[in-house]
């Protein structure tokens, strides 16, 4: 018979597209399992849990990280960001719209880690070349697509943010 | 014919609810209370179990309970369409490493995998067969010693082009076995100027990489079970959740809510009975979901090994094939009877072969089993048998195009005798694809081009029901079975029944599948949605168009012989239009009712004859190999898309090229490997799929519509089409850089080396 111990675990203070939250985790409860069971944000998906496929990507204080191996304790005192901050409202991310415009989903599944981990691209980089694009998404799986209109989607959503911050 | 929504590349309204997160997917729903579940897996390829020690499990944290087969006696503990050969739990023995032995239900996921851990099975290892050669060798050991029965029914035996009896004589391990053929291919051997043949063409085990793992909830009692899961077939796993426990189909309900991906692999039934036994001993609503290594030795395509030999005569015309199909089934039939079907119907090829044997067998092994994939047996056969064409115009000297130009059928001719003719023109098709090909083509050493043709009977077994509900407000629901994993079956949908009403596409909602509340679709594989689902809205549309104007004829006293049916509503005698919406409050007297408009497809009138549609793959690639590392690079891909009539065109893009490099990835990258009795590589990073800078920098889809299939205005289906002939391209493509012809895929950069090389291969 084993002994029942009470789980090990932390406060945690951390805000989730701007919205504060203090509260206790478990040591072993992924940022994943947090965003999804915990906060009932579950447009962040988890496929090979072995940090290859992207799907479960989120920005903490701006850094693609893979949710999936993330520790939901390891976000405290920063902010992470998930496929529901992107809109504003009912206004679409100009890589939402981008992604929809230009047919760069088909099941839907891996969107949300490339939406975010194209995000951080565009932050860092608003002019990316296609070379560019497809080296920083490499890590991000589609098994729909054939990832030709994912590509001309972040180029579109580049170009009309950079007319955004410019105009 | 002017059509107005369809025919445009219109934006998909369920990809603004998945780009947002919105979009609800099975692993998404976890109702308050839910247990949660893990399986226990045989860590045995073949052994009886000796006994199961659930106590230390039982007694952990949140343990609800162990259940094993013992608990399952009082119910029909087994599944399969075709056979039902399939232990919920392994009962008395395993039959693969991986398969589901015990079951642990607890409160929380933790709890569930930390007790899984504790259960204690005791195994006697039983000599296992883990290639179809030891399954095939004289007294093998059996996968299985019970005869089962087939089950499969009348669309079963309509699908395969001849059936055969599924007695043996004697037990061994071929799960089914096919033949197919006509002419007399020994005269015909004897009489061909050339024969060549190809032996011991290996294609391998996939994994189709449906990114959401499969997954379910369930919730049995007051006599009914609901499940949600991802099922590609929801009234396929109904009818095995109800023989399971014994339940009439109308208190079983799956639902199917957004699938993250499918390719078949999520056809018929998977992890839903293991959920639903869950719950029906517990009483509580339970969750399982699987991890990808789970999913992984849940199903995979079958691995095949093919053998084929050609005869042609003087002029390069084929007058005999002999083909070989041997399938690695694993360890349950599950699909594979019907794959193994299917793949000796499309080995041969859409040409006119006068005389022709195909024999299939799917086998038994000791390894995790093996159903649909997408392309269905069409990617195994035609790798060996498009090779072997492409060997043969080398050694009768003549451009393989042109040898395959003087083979192909025309449009109408049969393949299959009696079955539909291709609906097709296959010449034209691949003269698009072999000029972009040349077109672009470099002379350079350790460049070469290739291409392949497949025409698969699709669509499946035709009966498909469809419901359109106009409402009062004018807005319209469309009832139908077709899961949405992806494809854009709400979003054609949409459009078909916009089109027929004459209503805005905004104005139409699609729902889900779900079997306790829309009308019966068999399944959504086979790229049938478009054609036959969509015939049967078509059919539902007229039907409601129908009431309304005799709705509006008794409302408004019209005479009924005068009314007509224009966009969005009726005409009167007196040149007035009313909206449906208008005529469903007239009469029924308030701001209530709607008309409820059914459509069937059955094998009659223009689905009667089988297949409902061939599925063309036309495909070709160049690539570059690297002599030092044996490095394939894809340098161009083209596909044609051979569709009737694109419904929405960049959704048909979307479709073509996803299965295009579904295609790259067995021909260049993915296999499973079996080392000993489990996988050496039963994960993402080892098991290799396309990532976006495989991608060839020329990408060339195109789409020819001549309006020639059965489907609303002219469709035909799409989605498997530009897979089944990729590995063959590939290999061809390579065999041209390197002057050495492959004899199985992935073409690794190892095995490319070993070839140029002249080494053995590495297996």
């Amino acid at each position: 018979m084993s002994e029942q111990r009470p789980e090990l675990g932390s406060e945690l203070a951390t805000t989730v597209n701007g919205a504060a939250y203090t509260g206790w985790v478990p040591n072993r409860r992924t940022l994943a399992q947090f965003l999804r069971d915990d906060l009932g944000l579950t447009g962040t998906k988890v496929s090979c849990e072995l940090q290859v496929c992207g799907v479960c990507t989120v920005l903490v204080d701006g850094e693609p990280v893979s949710s999936c191996t993330y520790l939901a304790a390891d976000v405290d005192g920063r902010a992470v960001e998930t496929v529901e901050g992107l809109a504003n409202g009912d206004r679409l991310h100009p890589l939402q719209r981008a992604f929809v415009e230009n047919f760069a989903l088909q099941c839907g599944f891996c969107t949300p880690g490339f939406l975010m981990m194209a995000k951080a691209l565009l932050e860092r980089n608003p002019d990316p070349t296609d070379e560019e694009i497809r080296e920083h998404l490499d890590g991000n799986i589609c098994r729909c697509t054939g990832y030709r209109p994912i590509v001309a989607a972040v180029r579109a959503a580049a170009s009309e943010l950079r007319g955004a911050t410019s105009g | 014919m002017a059509e107005s929504v369809v025919g445009r590349s219109v934006l998909r309204s369920d990809l603004l609810e998945k780009v947002t997160g919105a979009a609800v997917y099975t692993v998404d729903i976890t109702p308050s209370g839910t247990l949660h579940a893990k399986v226990v897996r045989s860590s045995y390829a073949h052994a009886e179990i000796t006994g199961i020690d659930a106590a230390a499990a039982l007694a952990m944290p949140g343990v609800v309970a162990v259940i094993t087969a013992e608990d399952l006696k009082d119910l029909f503990p087994r599944f399969g369409h075709i056979v039902p050969d399939h232990y919920i739990l392994a009962t008395e023995k395993v039959r693969y490493y991986g398969e589901p032995v015990a079951l642990v239900v607890a409160e929380s996921v933790e709890q569930a995998a930390d007790a899984a851990a504790q259960v204690e099975v005791g195994y006697a290892e039983l000599p296992a067969v883990m290639s179809v050669a030891e399954a095939l060798a004289p007294s093998a050991p059996l996968v299985h010693r019970e005869v089962y029965g087939m089950s499969g029914d009348e669309s079963f035996t309509a699908m395969a082009a001849t059936p055969t009896a599924d007695e043996v004589a004697e037990r061994d391990n071929v799960a089914h076995e096919v033949t197919l053929g006509w002419g007399d291919i020994d005269a015909a051997f004897q009489s061909a100027a050339l024969i060549v043949t190809d032996s011991g063409m290996r294609f391998p085990m996939l994994y189709a990489y449906a990114m959401e793992p499969y997954n379910a909830v369930a919730t049995f009692g007051g006599g009914r079970l609901d499940v949600i899961s991802t099922a590609q077939h929801p009234f396929m796993v109904r009818g095995d959740l109800a023989r399971i426990f014994g339940l009439p189909l109308s208190r079983v309900r799956v639902q199917a809510p957004y699938l993250g991906g499918g390719y078949g692999s999520k056809s018929y039934t998977k992890v839903e009975p293991l959920a639903a036994v869950a719950s029906w001993a517990t009483g509580r609503t339970v969750k399982l979901v699987l991890d990808v290594e789970e999913a992984i030795y849940t199903t995979r395509a079958d691995a095949a090994e093919v053998s084929v030999r050609t005869g042609f005569d003087s002029d390069g015309r084929i007058v005999a094939r002999d083909i070989d199909l041997v399938l690695d089934s694993g360890a349950y039939a599950d699909n594979s009877p019907l794959v193994v079907a299917k793949a000796a119907n499309r080995s041969f090829g859409p040409y006119r072969v006068p005389n022709l044997r195909v024999r299939g067998r799917s086998v038994y092994t000791n390894t995790s089993p093996a159903s649909s994939y997408r392309g269905f047996g069409a990617p195994q056969g035609s790798f060996a048998c498009e090779i072997n064409l492409d060997r043969a115009a080398e050694q009768l000297g003549v451009d393989p195009a042109e040898l395959r130009r003087r083979n192909l059928v025309d449009p109408g001719e049969e393949i299959l005798p009696g079955k539909r003719g291709i609906d097709a023109d296959l010449k034209a098709d691949l003269d698009l694809v072999v000029e972009s090909l040349r077109r672009d083509a470099s002379s350079a050493q350790g460049s070469g081009i290739g291409f392949a043709v497949t025409a698969s009977d699709a669509g499946a077994f035709p009966v498909s029901t469809a419901q359109v509900r106009i409402q009062v407000d004018g807005s319209v629901l469309v009832l139908s079975g077709s899961t949405e994993m992806g494809q854009g079956s709400r979003s054609v949908l949409a459009q078909i029944a916009a089109e027929e009403l004459g209503v805005e596409l905004a104005a139409v909602s699609v729902s889900q599948s779900d079997t306790g509340t829309v009308p019966y679709e068999r399944t959504t594989g086979a790229s049938r949605t478009t054609t036959l689902a969509g015939l049967a809205l078509q059919r539902a549309c007229a039907h409601a168009r129908d009431q309304a104007a005799t709705m509006a004829a008794e409302a408004f006293g019209w005479d009924a012989a005068a009314v007509v049916q224009v966009p969005g509503g009726v005409q009167g005698p007196d040149g007035r239009t009313v909206a449906f919406g208008d005529v469903v409050m007239h009469w029924f007297g308030a701001n209530a009712g709607e008309i409820t408009g059914i459509g069937i497809v059955r094998r009659d009138g223009v689905t009667q004859k089988m297949p409902p549609f061939w599925e063309v793959g036309m495909v070709g690639v160049e690539v570059a190999v690297d002599a030092e590392t044996g490095v394939v690079d894809v340098r161009q891909l083209v596909t044609v898309a051979d569709v009737g009539f694109a419904l929405n065109p960049h959704a048909v893009e979307g479709q073509d090229l996803g299965a295009a490099t579904q295609g790259l990835g067995g021909a260049l990258y993915e296999e499973l490997v079996y080392d000993g009795p489990q996988l050496l590589n039963p994960n993402l990073v080892d098991y290799r799929v396309p990532r976006m800078r495989d991608m060839p920098a020329k990408i060339d889809t195109m789409i020819v519509e001549r309006r020639d299939g059965i489907g609303p205005y002219g469709a035909k289906g799409a989605g498997e089409g530009a897979l089944n002939p990729m590995a063959a391209a590939v290999a061809s493509a390579v065999a041209r850089a390197t002057g050495r012809w492959p004899t199985r895929v992935p073409l690794t950069p190892e095995r490319v080396w070993r070839l140029l090389n002249d080494l053995p291969d590495d297996a």
